[in-house]
């Protein structure tokens, strides 16, 4: 057997991942520095008897991942900050029309084209709220090769489970870095499939959820004939102008997130029993916050870190109950200040919540927490 | 007691339809479903998709797999339905605003690549269910509500943009050639690739009211009078075609089919690796 260790790019992984979990239709546009995305996956997927599509624009290829998975294809698409901006109607439609899929955004400097070449993370905010109306989210940041392939499979069977978007929020640096990994065998992979309906096609009503709050997905083309509208719609998917009818999707759809927050969301700490400080970053910053913790643990400061993994919904209880025992929370981001919001909200009465931003289009580099720290001590 | 063709193809449960009496927009999609019944087509098999307007109300009232997008974006939408199942018949509902303005480019780039759609524009000449702005195809001074001394943009030839962009297919034809246009849908159903067939409508409501069109009738009068078939259109002089409006097959020239051309590609692979 060929062996699974490889050197390769996060955005490589992401195909890789994609394609283990099923995806066979890929429909984006072209943009540094999520490119590779595209051109990697217009490589694989012919060769998986899956299809390939560059589209005409960001909308169109927000448009097409949605028709096809619709067509019961697992679908994803890629992109960065402006194309993510391009994307956002139509996510707000395959929330409402409860169309599987997943987002990628390599994010990079921004606002407007920005630092095309060079990481941020200016898109935390906008993946949570980048279309408009009430609406639930899942967003997963990697900060690793590895985890970009574990994180996209994640990405796709959550799709598949709760019937949703979910977007994938990576970063220039996870993007392009090269690192080495070992892939999982197939065989050890857990892939979810949508829930099909197992009723005939009079019975089916394709907006009814069951007790998880999802409503079983026919395929077009499989005999159930139904009607799927990104307007307000009852359980048959017809149209409705019905404020108790509104009321009631828009509280289902945000509740059937809120309802499996417990298996959504995910996070990783290190060293928070006995921590006095806890530093909380994502995607690449958390590995220069790992370093940090190190170079200060060896100077007898008792430094731990959380990462959230699963941004958005963020992991609020765990922080919640950490921020009862630390003094202090350190939040270093590349933007100037967006989860930090999140953590003000979830923990700023219990602790001391301080931030350290960078709008430089670089790195935040391990020493530059360092001296947060001390300072602030 | 509604005809065989409601019976059959119309969800009649959500009848009546939203549409202004003296719409096009009923005929239109009576003639289209009538096409559909002629190609012998079968209805879990077809797929009809729309953007947004009055005229893309139409497929919550057909009995196939049916999808509402967004505005000016069923073509990309199709285009993913018919990469994940090529065995779909996918028919595309469109108004004027929604296919040649904000749909504009996903027009030209699905007539470009010739993908297996059929396309089928409602052409009302103006923005119906946001009230009466003008559209890419008002024509020159004509007034809408956002034109009230006049449109001063020139209206695109919906048919003569489709055939340039590689469209393998195009046709025209009126709410009052019910006939015609059903025929023409029939031969885009069979042809391969991509195929356009604008269908002009009237907007009693908004178009015929700011421009004082008269009624209904007088407005579908002005399309019987007014429209020319290509066939007959080469024996007449052109000051006597100054002012028709040309309808019949326009364009009907065959070419390899997008997912066809992406299979062949799939299927030189998988043989290059036995
Ligand atoms: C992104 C976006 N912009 C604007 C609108 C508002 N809008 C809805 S329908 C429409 C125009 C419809 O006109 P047309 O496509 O010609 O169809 P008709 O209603 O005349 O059949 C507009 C501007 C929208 N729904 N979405
Ligand atoms: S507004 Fe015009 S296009 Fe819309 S339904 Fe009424 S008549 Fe038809």
């Amino acid at each position: 057997m060929k062996s699974r260790v490889r050197l390769m790019q996060g955005n490589e992984a992401c195909v890789e991942g994609a394609i283990a979990a099923g995806m066979r239709f890929y429909a984006g546009y072209p943009i540094t520095p999520s490119t590779e995305i595209a051109e990697l996956s217009a490589e694989k997927l012919p060769l998986v008897g899956g299809r390939f599509m560059q589209m005409e624009d960001e909308i169109g290829g927000m448009a097409a991942i949605i028709g096809a998975s619709l067509a019961g294809a697992k679908s994803m698409t890629a992109t960065s900050g402006p194309g993510f901006s391009l994307k956002q109607e139509n996510i707000g439609y395959a929330t409402i029309a409860e169309v599987p899929c997943v987002i990628v955004n390599v994010q990079r400097g921004g606002p407007s084209t920005g630092m095309p070449t060079s990481p941020a993370q200016g898109e935390i905010m906008q993946a949570r709220w980048g279309t408009h109306g009430d609406h639930p989210v899942i967003a997963l940041t990697p900060s690793s090769v590895r985890e970009t392939f574990d994180l996209t499979i994640k990405a796709f069977n959550m799709a598949e489970k709760y019937r949703t978007p979910v977007i994938l929020l990576m970063d220039e640096v996870i993007g392009h870095m090269r690192e080495k990994v070992q892939l999982p065998d197939p065989s050890e992979l857990e892939i979810v499939e949508r829930k099909r309906p197992d009723c005939s096609s009079e019975e089916y009503l394709p907006y009814k959820a069951d007790y998880d709050l999802v409503p079983p997905m026919a395929d077009f083309g499989t005999g159930y004939r139904y009607h799927v509208t990104g307007l307000v719609h009852d359980e048959t998917g017809f149209p409705s102008n019905n404020a108790e009818v509104a009321d009631k999707l828009i509280r289902r759809l945000s509740n059937k997130i809120e309802m499996h927050r417990d298996e959504i969301e995910s996070w990783e700490e290190e060293n928070t029993e006995d921590a006095e400080i806890i530093i909380l970053s994502y995607g690449c910053v958390a590995r220069a916050s790992k370093s940090a913790m190190n170079i200060l643990r060896s100077k007898g400061i008792k430094v731990g870190t959380f990462r959230p993994i699963s941004i958005w919904p963020f992991p609020e209880r765990r922080l919640r109950e950490l921020s009862l025992r630390v003094k202090t929370i350190v939040v270093p981001e590349m933007n100037l200040g967006q989860l930090v919001l999140e953590v003000e909200r979830i923990c700023g009465c219990n602790t001391i919540i301080e931030k350290l931003n960078k709008v430089s289009c670089e790195i935040i580099y391990p020493e530059e927490i360092v001296r947060k720290i001390e300072e602030v001590l | 007691m509604p005809s065989e063709l409601v019976e059959n193809y119309f969800r009649t449960e959500k009848l009546p339809q939203i549409w202004c009496p003296g719409c096009g927009h009923g005929t239109i999609t009576r003639s289209i479903v009538s096409a559909i019944d002629k190609s012998g087509l079968d209805k879990n098999k077809v797929c009809i998709v729309s953007g947004i307007g009055c005229s893309s109300r139409a497929p919550g009232y057909l009995d196939f797999n049916t999808l509402h997008t967004t505005h000016g974006r069923a073509l990309a939408f199709a285009t993913g339905i018919k990469m994940a199942k090529p065995d779909i018949n996918v028919i595309v509902i469109m108004g004027d605003g929604d296919s040649t303005a904000i749909g504009g480019n996903h027009l030209i780039h699905a007539c470009r690549r010739n993908i297996g759609i059929t396309a089928i524009v409602y052409n009302n000449s103006i923005y119906g269910m946001t009230g009466g702005q003008y559209s890419p195809t008002t024509p020159k001074y004509d007034k809408g509500t956002t034109a009230p001394y006049g449109n001063i943009d020139k209206a695109f030839d919906i048919c003569n943009l489709a055939a340039s962009a590689g469209a393998t297919y195009v046709g025209r034809a009126t709410a009052y050639h019910a006939n015609l246009l059903t025929s023409l849908v029939q031969n885009a159903l069979n042809n391969d690739g991509f195929s356009l067939i604008e269908a002009i409508s009237i907007c009693p409501t908004y178009y015929g009211r700011k421009n004082k069109r008269g009624t209904a009738v007088n407005m579908m009068e002005w399309q019987k009078n007014n429209a020319v078939n290509i066939s007959a259109a080469a024996k007449l002089s052109p000051e006597a075609l100054e002012g028709k409006l040309l309808i019949g097959e326009l364009k009907n020239s065959p070419e390899p089919e997008y997912t066809n051309e992406y299979q062949k590609i799939i299927d030189r692979l998988k043989k290059e690796r036995q």
